[in-house]
């Protein structure tokens, strides 16, 4: 068993059920970011939910940083040995007569995604930690009584700049997803009679999500 | 048609190597892409100069030896066919046309746009076959019922010839496709199901190996091979090597 990934079939069996645990969590985060646009009230009960029910907190937090921190390592071990598989490029290559530009450059849209999620973190995560667990505020409460977490929501996208940062990574994210959804089930061996079905619904997945996310941001920021 | 040629010199396995321009003339349109070098190598030969070396044996896509990557492509910008069976018509007079040798760590050239295919004998040497009792009481394969479905999935995989177009065409130079079909073209049949597990285990263990680079199911290999093995090939492969490691 432990030596399943030592080999090249083990690592991208690991690498697909990490990003399907990833997608199956960004379906998630994206239901709960479309309630701030219809209820800031439900937005602000299930934030405050989220942020401090410990299965949540100290469970599947620390599950999903794993499988964000193993995603990207093994897509970089991966990148570093599939290059190091050629040597000697060619000096005239026609990649796009056989392939989609998406699943080329996996490694480009990953890497825009990781610096995106530098900005989140600084923008989202790394607050909420200080407030929640150095400062030991767990009211989710602003001095005035109301709940913090639409206003925090808000506030962040006053500025033009970071509202089309967002956007920019939310067009890499669909760009990823377009090739990674349909990879990680063929990854794990999955493909039958349904996999044009599968194809399908990933295509709608990968361009849905990102642009919700978009409409989201875009949302809050002609709302302020 | 006249054309500029752009070919991989490579004196030898050591040598360094580099791309040399050639003009051909009178070239035919109903010729093979392999005639046209015949045409190049004479004029070559009659000048005094040392002619291209290229892989080349039944010239009728079957045995897999010609391995040219043209213009960017594994078999150069045809489907379907090896090339051997690529005709000149695929190409308009004053073309440049770019010849380079199939690139991958595992396959290192020997000379010019001749590669060491070895490695594929190797994989397939770690399973790629069944044991057979031969002592006079061998079992007639008709004998035993296939399904349809089956058989024919089986006989897709066993067209694969080897030529290695799947591991040029890949951007990670990944040999899953092969290994996929030389897989799968056991695993399908009855008489391949006894020795599966450590058939997959082995195949894999000694492609990885080889240095060949991860499966990226970018689909290249797919779209690239003369004899249209499917990624639903590599996808058994993956079923069956995950099932053969859990069971030890």
């Amino acid at each position: 068993m432990s030596g399943i990934l030592n080999s090249s079939i083990g690592r991208k069996f690991a690498m697909a059920l990490s990003a399907l645990f990833l997608m199956v969590f960004l379906l998630q985060h994206f239901t709960i970011n479309l309630l701030s646009v219809i209820s800031e009230d439900t937005f602000n009960t299930v934030s405050h939910f989220m942020g401090t029910f410990w299965l949540v907190q100290f469970v599947l937090q620390p599950v999903l940083i794993f499988g964000v921190i193993f995603h990207f390592i093994m897509g970089f071990v991966l990148e570093v040995r599939n290059r190091n598989a050629r040597q000697i490029s060619y000096a005239k290559n026609n990649g796009s007569a056989n392939s989609t530009w998406m699943s080329r450059n996996m490694i480009w849209s990953g890497l825009a995604i990781l610096a995106f999620m530098g900005l989140h973190f600084y923008d989202f995560w790394f607050p909420e930690i200080n407030t929640k667990f150095i400062e030991g505020d767990m009211s989710g409460l602003l001095p005035n009584g109301e709940f913090r977490y639409f206003e925090e929501l808000q506030h962040k996208f006053v500025d033009v700049w970071r509202v089309v940062l967002y956007c920019v990574a939310f067009v890499f994210l669909a760009l990823h997803l377009l090739h990674g959804f349909s990879s990680a089930f063929q990854s794990t061996g999955a493909n039958n009679k349904y996999t044009k079905g599968l194809q399908g619904f990933g295509k709608a997945y990968a361009i849905i999500i990102p642009l919700g996310f978009v409409f989201i941001a875009v949302f809050h920021y002609l709302n302020q | 048609m006249n054309l500029t040629l752009k070919i991989w010199r490579q004196k030898n396995a050591n040598d360094k190597g580099k791309m040399v321009d050639y003009q051909v003339g009178d070239i035919s349109g109903d010729m093979s892409f392999l005639e046209m070098l015949d045409v190049l190598n004479d004029q070559l030969i009659n000048k005094g100069e040392e002619p291209v070396a290229f892989d080349h044996d039944c010239r009728e896509g079957i045995c897999g030896m010609c391995s040219l990557y043209i213009n960017g492509e594994a078999h150069g910008p045809d489907r379907g066919v090896t090339t051997c069976q690529l005709h000149m018509r695929m190409f308009k007079d004053g073309d440049t046309i770019f010849i380079e040798p199939f690139r991958a760590k595992a396959f290192p050239v020997i000379k010019d746009l001749v590669v060491d295919r070895s490695a594929f004998d190797r994989i397939q040497h770690a399973g790629g076959f069944i044991s057979v009792n031969t002592s006079g009481n061998t079992i007639d394969a008709n004998a035993i019922p296939v399904n349809k479905h089956d058989a024919d999935d089986a006989f897709s995989a066993a067209t694969c010839i080897g030529c290695g177009a799947c591991v040029a065409s890949c951007k990670n130079s990944s040999a899953m496709l092969y290994v996929g079909a030389k897989v799968s073209q056991f695993a399908l049949l009855p008489q391949g199901k006894i020795e599966a597990t450590d058939r997959v285990l082995n195949m894999v263990k000694q492609m990885d190996d080889e240095g060949f680079g991860n499966c990226t199911n970018t689909g290249a290999c797919e779209v690239e091979c003369p004899k249209g093995i499917s990624l639903e090939n590599i996808a058994r492969m993956n079923r069956e090597y995950l099932s053969a490691a859990l069971k030890g």
